[in-house]
């Protein structure tokens, strides 16, 4: 099985194979001697020549994240065979979301549609466990559209208002 | 002793009175809120009763409801735990009205100790050193102006109701004093329904350390050594310690018969905590009382060998204390990080949700005290602690390497949570000198982090971990979201059938 793995912008390309029982393994075209058991779900005990890890495997809101001992990395893994997962380029331009990054209650909205925002500034109070946090613009621009009001209860990933 | 004692509380201090009941051969009662069916302290209780919805004040702040459901378990004894009712003198009276008994101090103790300007008068007639200000509510701005004339700036304005940094002003000048007084006064009104706001001289970045004390109730009263809590964040406490490391045994004692004075003023019986302030010259000050147990007693019981929440049960059944002021030793270090769900890298913001994978750390001279499990979805209506990680020495020393070691071992998937904010603290030059005083975290926060480059070797790690486990599919896929890992970001997600999983478990032997 070939994967092209992506960890901070760059790609890896792994080949995977299992023969008799061993994984064989090549990462960017080079031999690399590994022995996996899966300890549990989602916990893999590696050996890479004779060092051992951990490896956790965390996947929240459709972003799988690896942690190797307390360093954590993001990773995508395609099959380069498949057309589909290219992934666009992430650009400012255009309209951009904000979303709720946790379920809880509009307090506060502190914008009117149409106000320009610069990137950063509050847009929105929310609390949720007892706590107010400020919901900041991701860019520079103007509140094109305001989707929530004052004491409105939002779930996760729920979009609060959109910035042009 | 009693035979049934009820919780009125959740999270990981109702599981923890739970634990000392269940040792005690005592049955337990849980109370519940809608969103907390699912939650550890339900699980762990021998009865289990519904109180209403999530908000605290339809359930666990509801008097007449947790009363319904004493009286109908027929628990003798109620655990109010900290936070919710666990200060409330209504409470405390409503639960003597019922025949009750409370595990805690009496109402009247509440009531001398909740007021902050009542407190203030009692210790002052006690003799206890408390910090120069005015012990009565201002009555005017004249007033405020003429006493902070009197003690010197920099003053604080505080909340007599206060807590939790609410309704606090600190005055730096006499031209800010008459804005900061409305300012706390109106904030002290909405937050307590109580106006009154005192003056103390500001002592700037004091340490905080309070005392643990115990009174039975035939009148004795001993002190169990102090707390160190100067690391905190917006006046909440994130990690303490037992013993200080600049209190010495003359120190202790002095501080800790001042704490039994002022509770003896306060007729006080069970477990309570007398909070200080100390300058930095080690002068220390009466700040207040909590009139409950506190989140931070495990390193009291490291520390001791004592356990607190025995020793209550027994003292509210009105057993005698069964050791003497002689017989407390103070013996190795402890310390106790609080673990929240929230998120470091985003301002602290409260991140409630699913645990996906929960690996808690043991071994040598590790506690932790828990209320949270795998495949459990923390709910956002409470406070955001999960859990205390408790880490205990020989020395201060060995105690931070035995905590930093089940850091590392301790992962929680996925929610954030501020267990790197720990890393941080533990390996920061001036905390491993025991250089801390309240305005430490906010100014270890405020320096910019240097982003270590990521190791390549680990680098390389992950990507052969990422590809074993999308060649794995399900069968590695623990509680979380996804059904298989997936093998193409923009492809459907396939689930491997069963025989697939069982051939690839197979080969992973």
């Amino acid at each position: 099985m070939i994967y092209d793995i992506i960890i901070d912008g760059k790609n890896h390309r792994l080949d995977l194979n299992r023969v008799e029982g061993r994984w064989s393994c090549l990462l960017d075209g080079l031999e690399v001697e590994v022995d996996a058991v899966l300890a549990r779900p989602d916990v893999l005990s590696l050996r890479i020549g004779n060092r051992a890890y951990e490896v956790k495997c965390e996947q929240v809101a459709g972003e799988m994240h690896l942690w190797v001992g307390s360093a954590r990395f993001t990773v995508e893994v395609r099959d380069p065979r498949s057309l589909r997962g290219r992934v666009r380029a992430v650009d400012d331009h255009g309209p951009k979301k904000l979303t709720a990054p946790m379920p809880g209650k509009i307090v506060r909205v502190l914008v009117s549609q149409g106000d320009d925002v610069e990137a950063g500034a509050g847009v929105l109070v929310m609390e949720a466990m007892k706590m107010q946090n400020e919901i900041k613009s991701p860019k520079k621009g103007a509140i094109q559209k305001l989707l929530v009001s004052a004491g409105a209860a939002v779930n996760a990933g729920d979009v609060l208002a959109i910035v042009e | 002793m009693f035979k049934k004692i009820l919780i009125a509380n959740r999270g990981e201090i109702a599981v923890r009175v739970i634990c000392a009941c269940h040792e005690m051969g005592i049955a337990a009662v849980a109370v519940y809120s809608d969103v907390d069916r699912a939650s550890l302290h339900v699980r762990k209780a021998d009865e289990a009763y519904p109180i209403g919805a999530a908000a605290a004040s339809e359930s666990y702040l509801n008097i007449q409801k947790i009363l319904d459901v004493a009286a109908c378990s027929g628990a003798d004894a109620i655990h109010p735990g900290y936070g919710f009712l666990s200060e409330n003198a209504k409470f405390a009276r409503a639960c003597a009205d019922a025949g009750v008994k409370l595990i805690g101090p009496t109402a009247a103790a509440m009531d001398a100790m909740g007021s902050k300007t009542k407190a203030r008068q009692v210790m002052e007639c006690a003799g206890v050193p408390v910090v120069p200000g005015t012990s009565r509510g201002l009555e005017s701005f004249e007033q405020a102006q003429e006493a902070a004339a009197r003690i010197g700036y920099p003053v604080m304005l505080k909340a007599a109701a206060g807590g939790g940094g609410k309704g606090m002003r600190l005055v730096h000048a006499p031209e800010d004093l008459k804005s900061a007084l409305e300012g706390a006064r109106s904030e002290a009104e909405r937050s307590f329904g109580d106006s009154e706001v005192y003056l103390e001289k500001a002592i700037i970045n004091p340490r905080h350390i309070e005392m643990q004390i115990l009174a039975d109730e035939r009148g004795n009263t001993v002190y169990l050594g102090e707390r160190e809590c100067s690391l905190q964040r917006r006046h909440q406490k994130v990690v303490e310690e037992a013993p200080s490391p600049i209190v010495d045994a003359d120190m202790r004692r002095r501080m800790g018969e001042v704490a039994v004075r002022v509770a003896e003023a306060a007729g006080y019986t069970n477990a309570g905590t007398v909070e200080f302030l100390v300058d930095e010259k080690k002068n220390f000050y009466f700040l207040e009382m909590n009139t409950r147990l506190q989140v931070e007693h495990p390193v009291t019981e490291l520390v001791t060998g004592l356990d607190l929440v025995h020793l209550q049960i027994r003292i509210a059944d009105g057993e005698r204390l069964p050791f003497t002021q002689d017989q407390v030793m103070i013996r190795g270090h402890a310390i106790e990080c609080r673990i929240y769900a929230e998120d470091p890298d985003n301002n602290y913001f409260p991140s409630p949700g699913k645990i996906t994978l929960l690996l808690a750390p043991s071994g040598p001279g590790i506690r932790s005290d828990s209320g949270m499990y795998e495949g459990w979805t923390v709910p956002m209506d409470y406070d955001p602690l999960l859990a205390k990680l408790i880490g205990y020495g020989t020395d201060r020393e060995q105690t931070i390497s035995r905590l930093t070691r089940a850091l590392n071992e301790y992962f929680v998937g996925g929610i954030k949570t501020n267990i790197p904010l720990f890393r941080r603290i533990l390996s920061d030059r001036d905390f491993r000198a025991a250089e801390i005083d309240t305005g430490f975290l906010d100014r270890l926060l405020n320096q910019k982090q240097v982003e270590a480059a990521a190791d390549p070797r680990e680098i390389e790690v992950a990507a052969i971990a990422a590809g074993i486990f999308a060649a794995l599919g399900s069968a590695a896929a623990g509680a979380g979201d996804r059904a298989v890992a997936n093998v193409s970001a923009g492809s459907k997600p396939h689930t491997a059938s069963n025989w697939q999983t069982a051939a690839r478990k197979e080969a992973m032997r």
